[in-house]
């Protein structure tokens, strides 16, 4: 005979945890959709008991376990490695494995409210579970891979420390979509590349061992390439990973203006 | 179990890549041309607005005055076209960024175009066909 937990709602972990000591409550405002039954999003609260040290993640575990199993979001490393669980909370695209819940509480003992909402400018398939595949398109659109002429050497390719530092900033991307989607450029128009895929092809249009660095150069030299950047720097504050995203933009518009890498 | 009804991803309309380096000198005409325009409008206005009483001394003689020099008449012809260009540019970019249909595009566009040519043709015709004489 296994213990059923026939009150607690589907997906659930059942009864929730003991209270740990020096835990405070927040208020977590959810941005829930269903398209199955609703027409509009809707928000949802939640009082959620969290450490200071706790991370967003977290607390979005302690909904979907103990309060609301139908609360859905994507996570799979917790570690911000992955990339997958970028999200909007409080205003701003983070990563909430990487956000701790002490630099979002209010100060003065005020009661803290974190509000979470999917990344904007995708299609949200369930509460703050969007649709990447428009995000992919414009990253394979770049041509993210090596691309070299003639045959292959029998050693290794060399490269100076100098020419690897050259792109070394945006060999971090991990393609959360953080920046793309805090672009308001990239919000009205979604046929813009975006942050991102621009940050993917500086990687390889700077490498010294690629050689398709004119086509990469061509195809963001278009009306939905990286003149359409108006830099905000919004990508730049959204980056988990610290790239210096508009800048990296600026360097690919300078070897188009000046048509040298 | 019902099928889900979710709209179709937004499918990007990317057309296939001009290979045209348009933007890039739309791009750079922005900076140089807003270069050009801090000193001739700061300038402009300074000499409109602030030197020898400024506006109150401007009526149909100052502006004849000024007129009768090819150098002012210069100034305020590249002052004319860079502002209507960089402004009209930068309306597009604004119309390209924030229409979201494409038929609101185009007519934003053509309207804008229409305007441009216009206010381009009308103050460059003012300028070369300037005529102090009003009586004659």
């Amino acid at each position: 005979m296994t213990a059923t937990t026939e009150t607690a709602p589907s997906g659930s972990r059942g009864s929730q945890p003991p209270v740990p000591p020096g835990a405070i409550t927040l208020t977590v405002q959810i941005r829930r959709f269903n398209p199955e039954f609703e027409d509009e999003p809707r928000w949802q609260s939640f009082e959620v008991p969290a450490l200071p040290t706790d991370r967003v993640l977290n607390v979005l575990h302690y909904i979907k376990w103990y309060l609301d199993g139908s609360v859905t979001f994507r996570r799979s490393c917790a570690h911000g490695v992955c990339g997958s669980d970028a999200m909007r909370i409080n205003g701003v695209n983070r990563l909430a494995c990487k956000v701790l819940v002490k630099d979002l509480m209010a100060g003065n003992g005020k009661p803290t409210t974190i509000t979470m909402e999917p990344i904007k400018g995708l299609p949200v398939h369930k509460d703050l579970l969007v649709d990447m595949e428009p995000f992919f398109e414009a990253f394979r659109a770049v041509k993210p891979y090596l691309m070299t002429t003639g045959h292959e050497p029998t050693r290794e390719r060399i490269q100076s420390a100098a020419d690897r530092a050259r792109f070394d900033d945006t060999t971090k991307c991990i393609l959360c979509a953080c920046c793309t989607t805090s672009c308001p450029v990239y919000w009205t128009e979604g046929s813009y590349f975006g942050p991102a895929a621009i940050v993917n092809a500086h990687r390889f249009i700077f490498d010294s061992r690629d050689e398709g660095a004119e086509e990469r150069l061509d195809i963001l030299n278009d009306v939905d390439g990286v003149w359409r950047c108006r830099t905000t720097f919004n990508c730049t504050d959204a980056c988990p990973r610290g790239i210096q995203v508009t800048k990296a933009i600026q360097e690919v518009k300078r070897a188009l203006l000046f048509k040298r890498v | 179990m019902s099928t889900l009804n979710i709209s179709a991803p937004r499918s990007p309309r990317r057309p296939a890549a001009r290979r045209s380096n348009f933007e890039l000198y739309s791009w750079l005409f922005m900076r140089l041309s807003g270069l050009l325009l801090i000193v001739l409008v700061l300038g402009h206005l300074f000499i409109m607005n602030i030197l020898d009483g400024g506006v109150h001394r401007i009526n149909f003689a100052f502006v004849a005055g000024r007129w009768s020099s090819p150098f002012w008449q210069f100034w305020d012809l590249s002052m004319l076209w860079l502002a209507e260009l960089h402004g009209g540019n930068g309306l597009r970019t604004v119309i390209n960024d924030y229409a979201r249909k494409d038929a609101t595009r185009f007519w934003l566009k053509i309207l804008l175009y229409v305007s441009m040519a216009l206010i381009l043709a009308l103050g460059s015709f003012v300028i070369f066909t300037f005529d102090p004489n009003i009586s004659g």
